[in-house]
């Protein structure tokens, strides 16, 4: 359903991904791991349609469309959603407006406030937070179960999880993690870009992806995960 | 500037204030004692009014402009029609509009009646039904409320003893000048213990009175009585002249309440010079909330006398400035009893290569032991070419007051924008969301219709698509 061809991205004139061939398939759950500056994130950005990352070369597909110089608002409306590993803060905007705006009137406020509402006690979000501004004074975990909450109200088919683990504490990540979960099925495509495979024990990848210096390494599965949490990267 | 009263208005006798015609409704342009006698004459005005003017052209005359702010340079005083009656400003015809604020009309939803008011084609804006009902529950309760002519020549008495009393001519030059040429705005006055609910003037914002070049306010709440005062409108009000100078003086007695607002959005080719001073008494509580989007150049700082023991006095304010504006805005806070307080928070938005300024002052007399003072000023940036600047003073006498200061820069971040864009709203909108989150803690003071309307003109800016 995703399938990156020959993919090579830059940000500040500096090249971070060195032609990347993928193909990512529908109802899947892959795990991109590697060490920092890797080119993980880069990678999520890239899928995302981050404005700051140039594509010099390659392109990118989506359901067999090419969405390579598509803006990033579009993709959403395709199917293509990203959380953010240090979401940022919006002084006076809450959860509700935010997605009522990212709906455009697709669906009725109602609806949308009653789901959020509902979401949020399963992610075991104080409801007080649903009403300020949103991520403004908020923990780590608040924060990343925010971004979860948004994927399952805009519900894409392809959901990039760019570090959802980092900075959350273990309860905040077993919450998460069981609702990603419950959100997958066979229509859905999940890439989780981690550092580290408790998250992985939870979700049980299909494939997992090592990507070192721009390029994919290795590609396998639990077992390899398993081996980075025990070995590392290596040298 | 001229220091002589040479009269720019040549003195035929025809036209002059001893011999009324009554089809003669606008005074030429410039400023002299002439032009001064004839306003008060065609306002039949009691002679203390005259004056009471002519006192303050003089001192208009001696004032010097002020040498910090703004830049006040290209003001021409020769240039301006000091007074027209509100009949003679029709004339104008809609398509000599200029397309951008026809545009904007039609964008932000004014509706028909309204915009032909707005824009100088009609003078006239029937709202007298709705008008009437309002100033019938208002009389029952004893308040009073009319445009300020009409209040000095039906409450003389009270007029006089307030009138000028917190904003003396001498004050500053554009207060003089106020005071010298002064027509229209509004008088209203609260009896003891009287709350009245209704937001004044929000029932019927366009009321030509209101909209005078030099208007004159004047606000009194008496022991205990509560009022809310809205001005000005979110649409764009086009005037060919070019300075807009108005003076406000509210006092609010022991344990009274009044609530200011203001939506300014003057055409970006006036000078808008306000002066706005509020005396607040025992446990009195003052609030000014203020929101600047209009005008080629603002200068306004409403203050607040903090007077008696325990009063409040508050400031809430936007300030918003794009291509070839200057909004030089703050608040002054004077302390003078103990155990007073005051809140400032002011936001300012700067677009496009515009220019805002706070410019503050709070100030603790040694007397006024316990008070607090709070002061939020939060800037937005929008791009590069666009310019905010701070000037708080504070001048505190006591030792035992409390101080809150929090100021803060933020230039908005393609981080944010990006993060918006990724949840499938677009750059334009997502402009105009983050900047209306940024002043919600003021929109949400204001009355709705206001608010909302605020908050389609701030989207409709950040999309590009407003002149």
């Amino acid at each position: 359903m995703l399938r990156l061809n020959n993919l090579t991205a830059s940000v500040a004139d500096k090249t971070i991904l060195k032609k990347i061939s993928f193909n990512f398939e529908k109802g899947k759950i892959y795990a991109v791991m590697g060490p920092n500056g890797s080119g993980k994130s880069t990678l999520a950005s890239v899928i995302a349609g981050h404005p700051a990352y140039a594509i010099r070369h390659g392109t990118i597909y989506f359901n067999k469309e090419n969405i390579t110089d598509l803006e990033p608002e579009k993709r959403v409306q395709k199917g293509i959603f990203m959380t953010f590993q240090s979401p940022p803060s919006l002084s006076g905007v809450t959860i509700y407006q935010l997605m009522r705006y990212s709906m455009q009137g697709k669906k009725d406020p109602v609806v949308i406030r009653s789901e959020v509402k509902k979401y949020a006690e399963k992610l075991k979000v104080p409801e007080i937070l649903l009403n300020r501004s949103l991520n403004e004074g908020f923990s780590g975990g608040e924060r990343k179960k925010m971004e979860v909450l948004q994927a399952v109200i805009l519900d894409p088919t392809l959901i990039i999880f760019d570090e959802i683990d980092t900075g959350v504490d273990i309860d905040a990540l077993k919450t998460i993690a069981k609702f990603i979960k419950l959100m997958h099925n066979k229509n859905k495509t999940f890439i989780l870009i981690t550092h580290y495979n408790r998250l992985l024990k939870y979700l049980r990848p299909d494939v997992v992806l090592i990507l070192r210096n721009g390029t994919i390494e290795k590609t396998g599965n639990m077992t390899l995960a398993n081996h980075i949490e025990k070995h590392g990267y290596g040298s | 500037m001229k220091q002589t009263q040479q009269s720019p208005l040549n003195f035929d006798y025809k036209y002059g204030f001893s011999m009324p015609d009554t089809s003669i409704f606008r005074t030429q342009k410039g400023l002299s004692s002439n032009v001064v006698r004839e306003i008060s004459h065609i306002k039949k005005e009691p002679k203390w009014m005259l004056e009471f003017r002519l006192k303050s052209l003089n001192i208009f005359y001696q004032k010097k402009m002020p040498s910090w702010g703004a830049d006040l340079s290209k003001i021409n005083f020769d240039a301006i029609t000091y007074y027209a009656r509100p009949t003679d400003k029709q004339g104008t015809s809609w398509e000599d509009l200029p397309k951008e604020i026809r545009q904007t009309y039609d964008k932000i939803g004014v509706p028909e009646a309204e915009k032909k008011f707005l824009s100088g084609v009609s003078a006239q804006y029937d709202s007298e039904v709705v008008y009437e009902s309002v100033q019938k529950e208002l009389s029952k309760q004893g308040v009073l409320f009319c445009d300020m002519d009409s209040g000095l020549r039906l409450h003389p008495k009270i007029v006089k003893e307030y009138f000028g009393k917190l904003i003396p001519p001498h004050d500053n030059k554009f207060a003089a000048l106020n005071s010298a040429v002064w027509s229209g705005g509004s008088f209203v006055y609260v009896p003891s213990g009287v709350e009245v609910k209704l937001p004044l003037q929000a029932y019927f914002r366009i009321n030509s009175a209101n909209f005078g070049q030099f208007e004159r306010t004047l606000i009194i709440a008496e022991e205990g009585a509560s009022v809310t005062y809205v001005e000005g409108c979110t649409a764009p009000i086009y005037t060919t002249d070019s300075l807009h100078s108005a003076v406000v003086e509210i006092y609010v007695h022991k344990n009274a309440r009044v609530r200011y607002t203001t939506v300014q959005n003057w055409s970006n080719n006036v000078y808008n010079l306000v002066t706005k001073r509020a005396r607040a008494d025992e446990k009195a509580i003052m609030e000014w909330i203020d929101c600047n989007i209009g005008s080629k150049v603002t200068m306004k700082y409403p203050s607040v006398y903090l007077m008696g023991e325990g009063a409040r006095g508050e400031v809430l304010s936007i300030a918003y400035a794009s291509r070839m504006q200057h909004q030089d805005a703050g608040a002054k806070m004077l302390h003078l009893a103990p155990n007073t307080s005051s809140r400032i928070v002011s936001k300012s938005i700067s677009n496009n290569g515009g220019r805002t300024s706070y410019r503050g002052l709070i100030m603790v007399h040694p007397s006024a032991s316990n008070s607090k003072v709070f002061v939020s000023c939060d800037a937005l940036l929008m791009d590069e070419k666009s310019r905010s600047d701070t000037y708080p003073t504070m001048k505190v006498k006591n030792q035992e007051t409390e101080v809150q200061h929090e100021a803060t820069v933020e230039k908005l971040g393609e981080e944010k924008l990006f993060y918006l864009s990724s949840r499938g709203i677009s750059k334009g909108e997502g402009e105009g969301m983050l900047v209306n989150g940024f002043i919600e803690p003021v929109t949400r003071e204001i009355p709705l219709e206001y608010s909302i309307e605020l908050n389609r003109l701030m989207q409709l800016e950040m999309s590009g698509s407003v002149g």
